[in-house]
């Protein structure tokens, strides 16, 4: 890492004569180090899966949460430092009650991941500053219906069906690839959210993990609401018959 | 003698006006009433918000619900209580993103409410309103009923009454309420609340026949669909001439 | 206390009003505006384009009401480049609120926003003096409205075809024009529906019933 930036890493007002800026990338290892996160955008709803790995088997099961409402129709799953992701959280939730003062409406989710995306960008051009090291996905209903957005360290930001980040991101966009999002309910998309946070999961370097799911759906009247312990149960006996079943395969 | 010069304070130099130190109420809504009864809370108030004297908006809600089990009542100016209406819904949404399993239970929101209107009444920009809070709590079904004003005065009580309402219902709902707040039936609550807003209906100038009334109890709350009441106008047939 | 106008100020006067009918909504507005007992302008326009398809309709004071329009239009007109979209009745509705209720003690300001769009349809809101929003399936304002509460209430259907509908905010103005000293000259209305605007025109010597050429005048 160290021959990598050969001085052209210390602050992100300076480019590398390729022009790159590695305060930047060096924000998305940060990203790439943490449980895997992803979002999906099913026909009447989305849903947010995160992998939260224990730091500790001491750690109480539900604290440092890692999915936050940011209002009643809208959240963000984030990976990445989570004390970073919750100074955006926090961000997330002025700019909604800003919106709220100024239109008597709630935020769309395209405008706050807009907002959202613009605030981490000023952390990317002056250099006495770093970027947040985290990725965010946006989600939630709105007029429009059920929308999707990840932003990126970079404050760039784009809509999805399904998206992923962390370090299973790549396992979790292949499975994700694989859905039917036109033909997916919310109700189902958490299944087979639970299903790629297992298999993006890497039991050999990672033992514990609590599984965070939230869903904001049709189901849910629109508002963002934790998945209920049986749904959860549900979703995680699903995916163990679909591990059992493979296994039988194997054999 | 040299003259004494004396200076007056620019109020008294332009005596012509009186010097005024906030906005009065222009849109107006009229008295609210709230009683406990065996099962919790009732409250009841018009669809009106007067203009002056004129009866401007006749559908008009005054009756606002906070989450499952607390209801607020307001009377007095309509702008203010917009206000303070998109202040609460920003709390709630607050208190939803928190999602620290609290909830924020009837004398929650009375103690903010009562926050609120005491700053402004400090800043000498009082919200023009009187406040009924009424619940009952979701575990212990403990029930609470209080007054806030625009001066931050409360009090709680088994019965209360705003505006006009504090002069014509408040000593009918204490002889009806006071003593029997634990034996009231819903049925018994509901004419008591019906029979006082007639009268107010009858001798308040400012109200309509056209009312809506909210339950709250520990399974939640029902707020009714606008209603009339019967009124009786034929005993006024033979009243002729003024009686000297 | 309510704020009342300075000597000399401009007033409004007025008559305006707003009804939705089935296609979309209808404003009006007389064409009167005074200083005290002069007439400043017999032909002016109260009805103020904000957006594409979102009027409002302007009374009280003249600076006042102009002041505030010229700035919901601007906010407006950013919303729609901002968001890639037009701003509903109702967005607009609260700018025009959040402005006339932060400034109540300093504003002279009674306002109509009326409009359609694409996910509410028509609707009507009224800003009264005390910065209060209200909903509203047809709504009168200015002096000259006191005068016809009684005609309106009688005379509004719901679901009105665009013809009635016409004919009711013409008569009504036409009504209020003729027993307001505030309110007078020609009518002013306009048509809003999905498919635009269209602008029309009562010339002060047609209004509908001119009680001039009646035999009994009360």
């Amino acid at each position: 890492m160290t021959s990598i930036g050969t001085g052209y890493d210390y602050a992100v007002s300076t480019y590398s004569p390729d022009g790159r800026v590695f305060q930047i990338e060096y924000a998305s290892k940060a990203v790439d180090n943490s449980g895997t996160a992803i979002g999906i955008r099913a026909k009447d709803g989305v849903v947010f899966a995160v992998e939260k790995l224990a730091q500790s088997k001491l750690q109480v099961p539900g604290t440092n949460q890692r999915i936050q409402g940011v209002e009643r129709h809208l959240g963000m799953a984030t990976s990445g430092l989570l004390s970073d992701a919750k100074q955006l959280v926090t961000r997330a939730r002025s700019d909604a009650l800003n919106y709220r003062n100024s239109y008597s409406a709630s935020i769309p989710v395209k405008t706050m991941a807009e907002q959202l995306g613009m605030f981490m960008h000023a952390y990317t051009i002056y250099s006495g500053a770093r970027p947040y090291g985290c990725s965010v996905v946006l989600g939630g209903m709105d007029d429009e219906g059920p929308q999707l957005y990840m932003i990126d360290p970079s404050g760039s930001y784009w809509g999805y069906r399904g998206c992923a980040s962390g370090k299973g991101k790549q396992v979790a966009r292949t499975e994700l690839e694989k859905l039917k999002f036109d033909e997916l309910s919310a109700r189902q998309a958490i299944k087979e959210a639970t299903r790629i946070i297992y298999s993006a999961h890497d039991e050999a370097k990672d033992k514990e993990f609590e599984l965070e799911l939230v869903w904001i759906s049709a189901e849910t009247n629109g508002r963002f609401e934790r998945v209920s312990k049986e749904m959860v149960a549900e979703a995680e006996a699903y995916t163990q018959a679909l591990l059992n079943a493979e296994m039988d395969d194997d054999e | 003698m040299a003259s004494i010069k004396l200076k007056l304070p620019q109020a008294a130099q332009n005596a012509q006006e009186p010097i005024t130190h906030s906005d009065g109420p222009i849109v107006t809504g009229t008295s609210v009433l709230g009683i406990k009864y065996k099962d919790g809370i009732m409250v009841a108030a018009d669809c009106l918000a007067s203009y002056g004297s004129l009866a401007r908006f006749r559908d008009v809600n005054r009756l606002q619900a906070f989450g499952e089990r607390t209801i607020i009542g307001a009377s007095g100016d309509i702008g203010d209580f917009q206000y303070v209406q998109d202040e609460l819904e920003k709390l709630m949404i607050k208190d939803f993103c928190l999602a620290d399993g609290h909830e924020l239970a009837t004398p929650h929101v009375y103690s903010y409410l009562h926050r609120l209107l005491y700053s402004r009444r400090s800043e000498m920009k009082p919200l023009w309103n009187s406040y009924v809070v009424g619940g009952v709590h979701s575990s212990s079904s403990q029930r609470f009923l209080g007054y806030v004003d625009l001066l931050g005065t409360t009090y709680q009580s088994s019965t209360i009454a705003t505006g006009f309402g504090a002069h014509l219902a408040q000593p009918l709902l204490r002889k009806a309420v006071e003593g029997r707040e634990d034996t009231l039936t819903e049925e018994e609550a509901v004419k008591i609340l019906d029979d006082c807003m007639r009268v107010l209906f009858y001798r308040d100038a400012r109200s309509l026949n056209r009312i809506r009334r909210a339950k709250v109890t520990k399974d939640g709350m029902e707020v009714t669909d606008p209603y009339s009441l019967e009124t009786e106008w034929a005993f006024a047939e033979h009243i002729v001439g003024y009686g000297a | 206390m309510a704020p009342t106008l300075k000597t000399g100020e401009v007033d409004l006067g007025t008559t305006i009003m707003a009804t939705v009918f089935d296609g979309g909504v209808i404003i009006g507005a007389d064409s009167r505006t005074t200083t005290g007992a002069y007439i400043a302008n017999r032909v002016t326009d109260k009805l103020t384009q904000i957006h594409d398809r979102i009027y409002c309709c302007r009374s009280g004071s003249a600076a006042d009401t102009q002041a505030v329009a010229d700035i919901v239009h601007y906010y407006s007109q950013m919303y729609s480049v901002q968001h890639k979209k037009a701003p509903t009745t109702k967005v607009v509705a609260s700018m025009f609120r959040e402005l006339c209720y932060s400034n109540r003690s300093m504003l002279m300001a009674g306002i109509i926003v009326a409009g359609w769009d694409k996910r509410d349809g028509p609707s009507v809101y009224s800003i009264p003096l005390g910065g209060s929003v209200h909903k509203q399936p047809f709504s009168i304002g200015g002096s000259g409205s006191t005068y016809i509460y009684g005609y309106c209430d009688a005379h509004f259907r719901e679901n009105m075809n665009r013809e009635d509908a016409l004919d009711f905010v013409k008569n009504a103005i036409s009504l209020a024009m003729a027993r307001d000293g505030s309110s007078g000259g020609t009518i002013r209305m306009a048509v809003i529906t999905a498919d635009g605007v269209e602008r029309l025109f009562v010339p002060g010597d047609q209004l509908p019933g001119n009680s001039n050429k009646k035999k009994n005048i009360v």
